[in-house]
């Protein structure tokens, strides 16, 4: 399976904005078919990873593969496999809804037209309906229409959830599984949603400060990953065998989030399988807070105290 | 051609609660369905598109809960029909067996409400019992 080419692969990708850089040595291979999360905090450089990825800015350093070719060079193939949605959701305003689906039609040779209507028709959405006077939930389900339409096999979406409300997002979420049902579409979406995403994704990609934390199957994530809770008097190491990622203490507890290879089987401490929002929290803490050292087996877990 | 028109016969949830992974979720409420008689042999599971329009889920989640269950022989697939209950499968556990099972969880559960425990405490406690036991640290 690894020797298929990769819907999205990155080598030492980065970009420089002036002397700061937007996202420095990032190495990532999306296998094809996946849906994978690209999670951070704002300024991990999760949009301009996305936009690399589209073609749209160049990298300053390394290289960006989207199914096997660079979608800088050999533009126009590669680009029509890849479908964007920016997080401005750029629609004019002044286009009623149809004119914008036959703008988008005239613009792509794949667009499936009846795809696209449908969609629309069973959002009720009408045809006739200026842009600019639709909800932002509908914008964004418009905006969403028109990037499936293109049937890309590559869709990457910068925080498609953004500024939605709970109904709007769910409606938009179910429009883009229902899409990609098929498993032929690989997509690549940013958001802040950590636990929306728990359940609709099988890849996730954890960004800070410009940097790659985790890139890897959602599966092998949640199973290398383990909440260890001790008493702060019984438990003053790290059982054998994990890596520390992020601990927090209180007065009578020490909790560890640990990187495990085998299960924990020291009885000084509880084992907890973590959900993926605590894993990602933990990664992203420390990583803000400067403490994302690792603690190998046998440290002294009171040698991290600050 | 077969029209997916007509409403799901069943419906899923996700319940984030309960910690188990969304494809046992899954596989679960169909094992549920057929044992409770809500879905016969021969019915049709919603297919993968239908479940991911109704419910925040990885069209490859539900394929694997799907696959699991073919396995199980609870269903079958038919090449570009669908997914379907088999024979087999509402018969694997009899009436009598289910209300001998039944009749043993009553005592156990009265055994537990006379040593302490509320209802939600004996919740959690089955919820932790059909976990493997390997994940489990009390």
């Amino acid at each position: 399976m690894s020797e298929a080419v990769a819907a999205l692969e990155t080598i030492g990708l980065g970009k420089r904005y002036g002397r700061r850089w937007g996202l420095r040595d990032c190495s990532v291979r999306l296998p094809a078919g996946r849906i994978a999360a690209l999670v951070g905090p704002n300024g991990a450089g999760k949009s301009t990873l996305l936009r690399m990825a589209a073609g749209i800015t160049r990298p300053s350093a390394g290289e960006v593969r989207v199914f096997g070719h660079s979608p800088q060079r050999q533009t126009v193939d590669v680009l029509r496999k890849i479908g964007y949605l920016d997080q401005e959701r750029p629609l004019y305003r002044a286009f009623r809804v149809g004119q914008m689906l036959r703008f988008g039609e005239r613009l792509n040779p794949n667009w499936d037209a009846m795809a696209a209507h449908g969609y629309l028709s069973e959002l009720g959405i009408p045809g006739n309906a200026k842009v600019g006077k639709l909800s932002v939930g509908q914008q964004a389900q418009v905006a969403m229409a028109m990037c499936l339409a293109k049937q890309p096999a590559l869709l990457l979406l910068d925080e498609p959830l953004a500024a939605l409300d709970p109904v709007a997002r769910e409606g938009l979420m179910h429009l883009l599984l229902g899409s990609v049902a098929d498993g032929q579409t690989t997509v690549l979406l940013s958001s802040h949603a950590i636990a929306d995403l728990a359940t609709v994704c099988d890849y996730i990609i954890i960004l800070s400060a410009s940097r790659v934390l985790i890139a890897d199957d959602l599966d092998y994530v949640l199973a290398s990953h383990r909440l260890l809770v001790g008493s702060s008097q019984g438990a003053s190491h790290a059982p054998a065998g994990v890596v520390v990622v992020a601990r927090t203490s209180s007065e009578r507890q020490i909790e560890l989030l640990v990187r495990v290879e085998q299960p924990v089987t020291d009885p000084t401490w509880r084992v907890i399988e973590p959900t993926l929002e605590e894993i990602v929290l933990a990664y992203l803490r420390e990583q803000s807070t400067g403490t994302l050292s690792e603690v190998r087996a046998g440290e002294s877990v009171e040698g991290q105290q600050r | 051609m077969f029209v997916e028109s007509r409403q799901p016969l069943i419906n899923f949830r996700l319940d984030p609660r309960t910690g188990l992974a969304p494809y046992r979720q899954l596989v679960d409420q169909v094992r549920q369905a057929v044992s409770l008689g809500l879905l016969h042999p021969g019915d049709r599971l919603p297919s993968v598109r239908e479940v991911v329009t109704q419910v925040t889920i990885n069209p490859n989640t539900v394929h694997r809960a799907y696959r699991e269950l073919e396995h199980e022989g609870v269903v079958e697939g038919r090449s570009g029909l669908g997914t379907f209950v088999t024979a087999s499968a509402s018969s694997r556990v009899t009436a009598e067996d289910r209300a001998v099972l039944l009749e043993e969880l009553r005592e156990w559960v009265g055994r537990a409400h006379r040593a302490g425990l509320d209802g939600d405490a004996i919740a959690a406690l089955v919820a932790v019992a059909v976990l493997p036991e390997d994940i489990v640290a009390l």
